[in-house]
């Protein structure tokens, strides 16, 4: 078994190790520790938080990639420990929890008689309690949650120097800073579903399956990783484009800035969707032209995953870049800078201790206002035919394929509510968190 | 006035020249043409003489910047940049690949795209400005925070649920609309009422916490303090001062808009089966038909920047402050 890195495990990993890099160095400040601790205070903010945690550690774990011994291809963590779920696929549809197919088939009795009827899943024990299988998670995933506690409570307690059974006291009457009660019982919940979910799946199909049997929870866990790593990666490659067009048209002025405002007023008026569709189609042909690129469909799917970013980014810095521009246009007029400028401080060290101080909070209220339209974004591309790769897990591609058996009766349900659940929970806490954010960063909403 | 106009057309022109540009880099020098058409033709047996065909077939079998083999000026307009790109100025698309003309084509889909478009937008405007000043009667209320909650809460579901959700519900489940086709006049009306409601339904969220912002920040103005202090009651301030005040803000973001509604939803078309613009684009991805994609995409851009000039001029109308020759 050896490690393989696909390249946007490279790019996902990078950035988590360069945000905890940039936690710690602003962590030093403590005007900027004050403003986080502003944002978490806020018990919606917390559990946001705390479930979105959660997605980026299942898309994380998704994100470390192995090759077994036994030739299968490659497989991440993820698939390692839900390697029940990837084996256990049926024939086709079959309803959550359910005993039997959704289609019924021919079949030939003992008696010579020719009956539809539906035949019984493969991989599902009817005989399973679920109310007791229920209980029994439910203790595991309070008995996780309390050692998680527990150990934070010491931590903290260490941290502020009070007996631990005072300092719980508080937490538990609200009189801490940070709403730890409230992350307490946030994280026993997702602990509790979570592990639902993993304790069932080993018996049923908590989810259906879909339409070539596969486990519809399999699938939409998968989907993290992709919807994720887009909402992520796609801030990553627009980020510097934006701030270094944006910071230099407004500081250097002139024809800099002309060419730039060109740039993006032209880049701006071609319609979103046309121009990513434009792009994705090239891609698709360029990659269609050179299947030497790639050694197996994984990295296929993934290298066009990488492209999709790329293209996303490419499309969407304008309108940070504006704003940074508009930004820094009034940054460099206040006293400081021009008196810092009259000093003979040079250009660099200006933007470096003037200017990027003073943009950071658009540019995080931007980076976290985009994440949830490029998580919605996929969905729709994909349904457009121009987004991920058919064989990537993705909801936008579940979506799809759901779509198609609407018309069914009774309807096939489970794979779309599915991906418009773990869709809309993501996207629901990355907007409630990006609220609270642009609330305490945005100086015009303390008034 | 009209010197005001000209001068914004002309600037226009620029910018159209950049998104040709655009436009040709993407389509030709990312990948040449006998990349398309062996991505097009598939078979990995692509003989040479196939791809020629091809490519007489497409029109693209010329030279991207210069002919050598013509003579004289020829050597510079026998070529691909200006066969398939220059002719876009004046509205020349060509023809698609199943052979018809693609400017007749989007004339024609032009329509039904704006008469589901051209609704969809107005109803969700004149609602999202109505109930954006409702919430602001009741600002600070638990009427309030609930509704914003509301607001979040439909932000986050996918636009593809509402369609998937409405058209099982209204057409699937209760029968009260066909789930999908299209007529013209008026007897189109019973395809065109669930695809509107659900555009405007789904626009709600972002729409109402945007107009609530607006007047939020129009509210702590000196004039509306005046307006109070006059004795006028909370809804006279709110519909007769600070509607017409927050007017301007809102012309912004809308004006720029109208143009491109005759460029029509992909998706709302496509599930609705609405033979629109829409719809036409989605059909051409699919079958990666370049000519039509690169058409829209130039009509798409010419539309945006109208709006963008009409925007302009509807603030030296509505805002007297403005002045065009300052």
């Amino acid at each position: 078994m050896s490690l393989t890195w696909l390249w946007t495990d490279i790019m996902i990993w990078g950035l988590v190790i360069a945000l905890a890099i940039w936690g710690r160095v602003i962590s030093q400040s403590p005007q900027v520790k004050k403003q986080w601790v502003q944002v978490f205070a806020s018990k919606v903010a917390m559990v946001s938080a705390i479930v979105l945690v959660f997605y980026v550690l299942i898309a994380l774990l998704d994100s470390l990639h192995f090759i077994l011994d036994d030739a299968s291809g490659t497989h991440s963590l993820l698939d390692l420990l839900l390697v029940h779920l990837a084996q256990n696929a049926e024939r086709t549809y079959s309803a959550p929890f359910a005993l039997v197919e959704y289609n019924r088939s021919m079949q030939v009795l003992e008696s010579g008689e020719v009956v539809m009827q539906q035949l019984p899943l493969m991989h599902v024990n009817g005989e399973v309690s679920i109310a007791l299988h229920s209980l029994w998670s439910w203790l595991a995933s309070s008995a996780m949650t309390a050692v998680l506690v527990a150990g934070h409570l010491i931590w903290r307690a260490k941290h502020h120097r009070q007996p631990l059974f005072s300092y719980a006291s508080q937490v538990w009457r609200g009189e801490t800073v940070l709403p730890w009660k409230t992350a307490y019982f946030a994280v026993w919940l997702v602990l509790g579903v979570l592990v639902w979910f993993y304790w069932l799946s080993h018996h049923y199909h908590v989810l259906g399956t879909d339409k070539v049997g596969g486990d519809v929870l399999y699938e939409s866990l998968k989907s993290i990783r992709t919807g994720v790593l887009i909402g992520v990666l796609t801030t990553l490659v627009m980020l510097p484009v934006a701030l270094l067009l944006g910071i230099s048209a407004g500081l250097f002025k002139g024809w800099v800035d002309d060419v730039i405002q060109y740039l993006y007023t032209t880049l701006n008026s071609i319609p979103g969707v046309l121009l990513i569709a434009a792009a994705v189609l090239m891609m698709q042909v360029l990659m269609s032209n050179h299947p030497e690129w790639f050694a197996t469909t994984e990295e296929r799917a993934d290298v066009r995953l990488l492209f999709l970013v790329l293209i996303l980014g490419m499309t969407s810095w304008t309108g940070l870049c504006r704003l940074l521009r508009a930004e820094t246009l009034k940054i460099s007029q206040v006293e400081y800078v021009t008196s810092a400028r009259a000093f003979g401080v040079s250009r660099m060290r200006i933007i470096g201790r003037h200017i990027l101080p003073n943009v950071m909070h658009i540019v995080l209220i931007a980076v976290v206002l985009d994440f949830s339209g490029l998580v919605l974004a996929e969905a729709v591309l994909s349904y457009v035919g121009v987004g991920v790769d058919p064989t990537m897990h993705s909801w936008g591609n579940m979506i799809n394929q759901a779509r198609l058996e609407m018309a069914r009766e009774p309807m096939v349900w489970w794979s779309l509510l599915a991906a418009f659940l773990f869709m809309f929970v993501l996207v629901l806490a990355a907007n409630l968190f990006s609220d609270r954010v642009q609330w305490v960063l945005n100086p015009k909403s303390h008034k | 006035m009209f010197a005001y106009i000209v001068r914004r057309l002309l600037f226009a022109i620029p910018i159209l020249i950049g998104v040709n540009l655009i436009t040709f880099a993407l389509f030709f020098m990312v990948n040449t043409p006998d990349d398309m058409a062996r991505a097009q033709l598939g078979a990995k047996q692509t003989t040479p003489e196939m791809i020629e065909a091809w490519k007489v077939d497409h029109g693209y079998d010329k030279p991207l910047f210069y002919n050598a083999e013509s003579p004289g000026l020829s050597s510079l307009t026998e070529t691909l940049f200006v066969e398939q790109s220059l002719k876009l100025f004046v509205f020349d698309f060509g023809q698609s690949d199943s052979g018809r003309q693609i400017s007749a084509d989007i004339y024609e889909r032009m329509w039904p795209s704006l008469a589901l478009a051209l609704p969809t937008f107005i109803i969700g405007l004149v609602t999202n400005i109505a109930l954006a000043l409702l919430i602001v009667l009741f600002r600070g209320s638990v009427l309030d925070s609930v509704t914003m909650m509301v607001a979040v809460a439909i932000m986050s579901i996918s636009g593809l649920f509402y369609i998937i959700a409405g058209q099982v519900l209204f057409s699937k489940v209760w029968h009260w609309v066909p789930i999908s086709g299209f007529e013209s006049g008026w007897d189109g009306l019973k395809f065109l009422i669930l695809p509107i409601l659900i555009g405007v339904f789904a626009g709600l969220g972002s729409g109402m916490r945007w107009y609530r912002s607006l007047f939020l920040e129009e509210i702590h103005k000196d004039y509306v303090r005046t307006a109070r202090a006059k004795g006028l009651s909370e809804i006279k301030v709110l519909f007769g001062h600070v509607l017409q005040n927050g007017l301007l803000p809102i012309l912004t973001g809308v004006v720029v808009v109208i143009p491109t509604l005759f460029m029509g939803s992909l998706i709302m078309e496509s599930f609705f089966g609405i033979p629109g613009l829409g719809s036409y684009t989605i059909d051409a991805i699919n079958a990666q038909d370049f000519s039509i994609v690169k058409a829209m995409v130039f009509l798409g851009s010419v539309l945006y920047i109208i709006g963008l000039i009409l925007t302009d001029l509807s603030y030296t109308y509505f805002d007297p402050r403005v002045r065009l020759n300052a």
